[in-house]
């Protein structure tokens, strides 16, 4: 049947376009392989809504129009809202009508939503196709702190926040979840760039669905955009949120935010109990790396570091520890030649000091190979003053040397 | 006026030739009768007519099915349904009434119920055309009404209505590809002389098969076609200001016999409505600019304007399209369709 073999190739086109766009190649080698239908059988193992999606796309593709009719009813019974599932079903309906020719075969449809649609579709599948082994671990987290319950990591290549557990310092994954990012993608520079910003971000408020306008879903978590480095940068903006969808919407095209992460609600209600207001790391990538080997090696050089800087400070070896830190270096109000001067001055007042070093975490920065950030509780003991402090750090690598480029209270 | 010759299946009313035997006059008479009645539009006496005879012959099936076809007439959709279902149950065997219970239940909108429907017709007729035919209908239907939640389309979108077909009347020899089937004791004598000829189709204006004239867009003709435009729009003004005038007479008289109702409904449901709409407000002024013709051939016309509506408690405007059929020396509206 002509129609069929027609659905059957705009399948296959999803199906191709997951394994191009799949972000490493030994996931997106399986995606390629429709016939491979382990990873299928995976996600139909569990009912997630996604995965009910993929087994009616599946009947599709396996010429089971009446299965996949009867899947995406049954997805829509539970999720009304759900417009790319209403879209299939019309593709499913016009089929049977025999007057379809290509996805989103709606007459006068405006072209960008079924170009959305499209690409909730193909980013979905591509979700269930290329799920990457659970037992990898994201390089961003080289450490982590034991308050730490959750860390997330936002792969926007993959429109997926992947949760993670923090089990003794190490990361264990937890589950995943579609998300929408800005219209325009990523790499946020300036307010209103519709863009989602990429970096290390903490979630700093849990804002109650009932304080919020219907649109923002069931709840919002308000990021630290812009952090430290950003401002260092002069990127400006501000109100980047994780947050749900409005009352009348399932879920969003990949690319439909102004910069916000949005979730589905069901997905935001089910993040919600991972989230620690002011300890939960977000770190919003452009792709995902997986940590290997030598990842273990430069921790290791790094961790020497903080140690010898805090080692220096203690002894009030002056010189060395300044010496850590890079001359580019600032704080929130101190270039480096005012910063040393003070260093310089507090120091000589003492006679002896104390540092330690606790609840340490450490995430390398997306999109910037040689940066760090270091997260500690310091605790500061001196002759004439003590105290404890929540810091942050910045470390670069310069000429294969950890330094400091940025230090403050966090 | 009767709907079932604007709709876009052409099978046509057949009538009089039922039987031939002589023993039967009475029944061809009556029922002959009624059909004439009823194709005349005389609604009410047909169903007289119809009544009468059902008082001595209860569970005939010709006649049951000719009143389930005046109530549809008539706009009494509930008692049509009734009607028909009734049938389905006492003659499962007969796609025509699940057909036609379908195009009911689609009217309603209730489109998984005349699926259903449908699918009985065809499992009992597996190469009956007309109820595959509306199948697909019911499909595009129901796809269009996935689509609008998908896209969230304007629900005055008609690009995808499509009117499906009323079978009018029981065992028509032409429309299913199977022999008609077998017929319970009631109906013997139905069912031994129930051929009819073809070919004595109405001369009442049938239409193409299915709804491909209702997309036909009028290329520039090869053939040098009349410039009738002046005469084109001198009508749409006229129509507009018969509805600025809010005279419903005159207003309706600028739709042609074969108007194709926006929603598929009948004449006398559309007719209603529109007497409704041009009554109740205390003012209408209706605008058209920018319009422009296009001749498909001398006597048709597609006209494309701007219309501004507004009314005593509404004001729109928006494009309409108007396909308009040359009759006598007067130009009709055939369809009407917002954009």
């Amino acid at each position: 049947m002509l129609s069929r073999a027609l659905i059957y190739s705009l399948l296959c086109s999803l199906l191709i376009g997951a394994a191009h766009t799949s972000p490493d190649s030994v996931h997106a080698a399986q995606a390629s392989a429709s016939t491979d239908q382990k990873p299928l059988q995976r996600a139909i193992n569990s009912y997630s809504t996604e995965a009910q999606l993929a087994k009616s796309l599946q009947a599709i593709n396996n010429n089971r129009l009446d299965l996949a009719l009867n899947e995406v009813n049954s997805l829509l019974r539970v999720n009304p809202n759900f417009k790319l599932a209403h879209l299939v079903k019309g593709d499913l309906l016009m089929a049977r009508a025999g007057a379809i020719d290509h996805f989103g075969s709606a007459a006068n449809a405006p072209r960008d939503k079924i170009e959305d649609l499209r690409d909730e579709a193909r980013v979905r599948l591509q979700r269930v196709l290329s799920q990457p082994d659970s037992a990898l671990k994201p390089r961003f987290l080289w450490k982590l702190d034991a308050q730490q319950k959750h860390v997330l990591v936002v792969d926007t290549s993959r429109a997926t926040l992947f949760v993670y557990e923090n089990v003794n310092g190490e990361p264990r994954y937890v589950t995943d979840f579609y998300i929408t990012i800005g219209k325009l993608g990523t790499e946020k520079v300036s307010e209103g760039d519709k863009r989602t910003p990429i970096g290390v971000y903490f979630i700093k408020a849990d804002l109650p669905k009932s304080k919020l306008a219907d649109m923002y879903g069931s709840g919002a978590y308000p990021l630290s955009y812009p952090n430290e480095w950003d401002r260092k940068n002069k990127r400006t903006g501000s109100g980047i949120w994780l947050h749900g969808t409005p009352s009348d919407t399932y879920s969003r095209p990949p690319r439909a935010s102004d910069g916000c992460v949005v979730l589905a609600n069901e997905d935001l209600n089910k993040l919600a109990p991972y989230l620690q207001v002011g300890i939960t790391p977000v770190i919003i990538t452009n792709r995902m790396d997986w940590s290997n080997e030598q990842d273990h090696d430069e921790r290791d050089a790094l961790l020497q570091a903080i140690e010898q800087w805090r080692g220096d400070w203690s002894s009030l070896n002056t010189d060395a520890y300044l010496g850590h830190y890079a001359r580019n270096f600032s704080s929130d109000s101190l270039s480096y030649q005012a910063w040393a001067k003070q260093k310089r001055l507090v120091n000589s007042a003492k006679s002896w000091i104390k540092v330690g070093v606790s609840n340490l975490s450490i995430f390398t920065y997306p999109e910037q190979p040689d940066m760090v950030v270091v997260n500690f509780e310091q605790s500061y003991n001196s002759s004439n003053l003590s105290n404890r402090m929540k810091k942050r750090q910045y470390w670069i690598r310069q000429n294969n040397r950890w330094q400091i480029i940025y230090e403050g209270a966090a | 006026m009767n709907m079932f010759n604007r709709s876009h299946h052409c099978l046509a009313l057949i009538i009089g030739v039922w039987l031939s035997g002589a023993s039967l006059a009475a029944y061809a008479d009556d029922i002959q009768d009624a059909n004439k009645l009823f194709k005349q539009g005389q609604h009410s006496q047909a169903l007289d007519k119809v009544n009468e005879f059902l008082a001595n012959n209860p569970k005939d099936a010709q006649a049951r099915f000719l009143k389930g076809l005046i109530f549809t007439e008539q706009g009494k959709t509930a008692e049509s349904i009734k009607v028909f279902s009734a049938l389905t149950e006492d003659y499962p065997e007969l796609p025509e009434p699940y057909n036609n219970l379908a195009v009911l239940y689609a009217g309603q909108g209730q489109y998984d119920k005349a699926k259903l429907a449908l699918e009985m017709a065809i499992r009992t007729h597996p190469s009956y055309a007309t109820a595959h035919e509306n199948l697909g209908d019911i499909y595009a239907k129901m796809a269009s009404q996935a689509y609008d939640r998908a896209l969230q389309l304007d629900r005055s979108n008609t690009a995808t209505k499509t009117k499906l077909a009323m079978i009018q009347d029981l065992f028509a020899g032409g429309a299913r590809s199977k022999s008609a089937p077998a017929h319970s004791a009631e109906t013997p004598v139905i069912a031994a002389t129930n051929k009819p000829e073809p070919a004595k189709t109405e001369p009442v204006a049938p239409v193409a098969n299915k709804p491909a004239s209702v997309e036909k867009v009028p290329e520039p003709a090869a053939a040098p076609v009349a410039d009738n435009s002046g005469e084109v729009l001198k009508t749409v003004n006229a129509w507009a200001a018969a509805w600025s005038a809010k005279n419903v007479n005159k207003y309706l008289s600028f739709y042609a016999a074969d108007f194709k109702t926006p929603n598929g409904e009948s004449r006398a449901a559309w007719k209603a409505t529109r007497q409704e709409r041009l009554s109740k407000p205390n003012f209408i002024r209706v605008g058209i600019s920018n319009a422009t013709v296009k001749f498909s051939d001398n006597d048709h016309a597609t006209v494309e304007f701007s219309q501004s509506y507004h009314a005593s408690h509404l004001k729109t405007s928006g494009n309409k399209t108007l396909q308009m059929v040359k009759t006598g020396d007067n130009w009709l509206i055939q369809e009407e369709r917002a954009n």
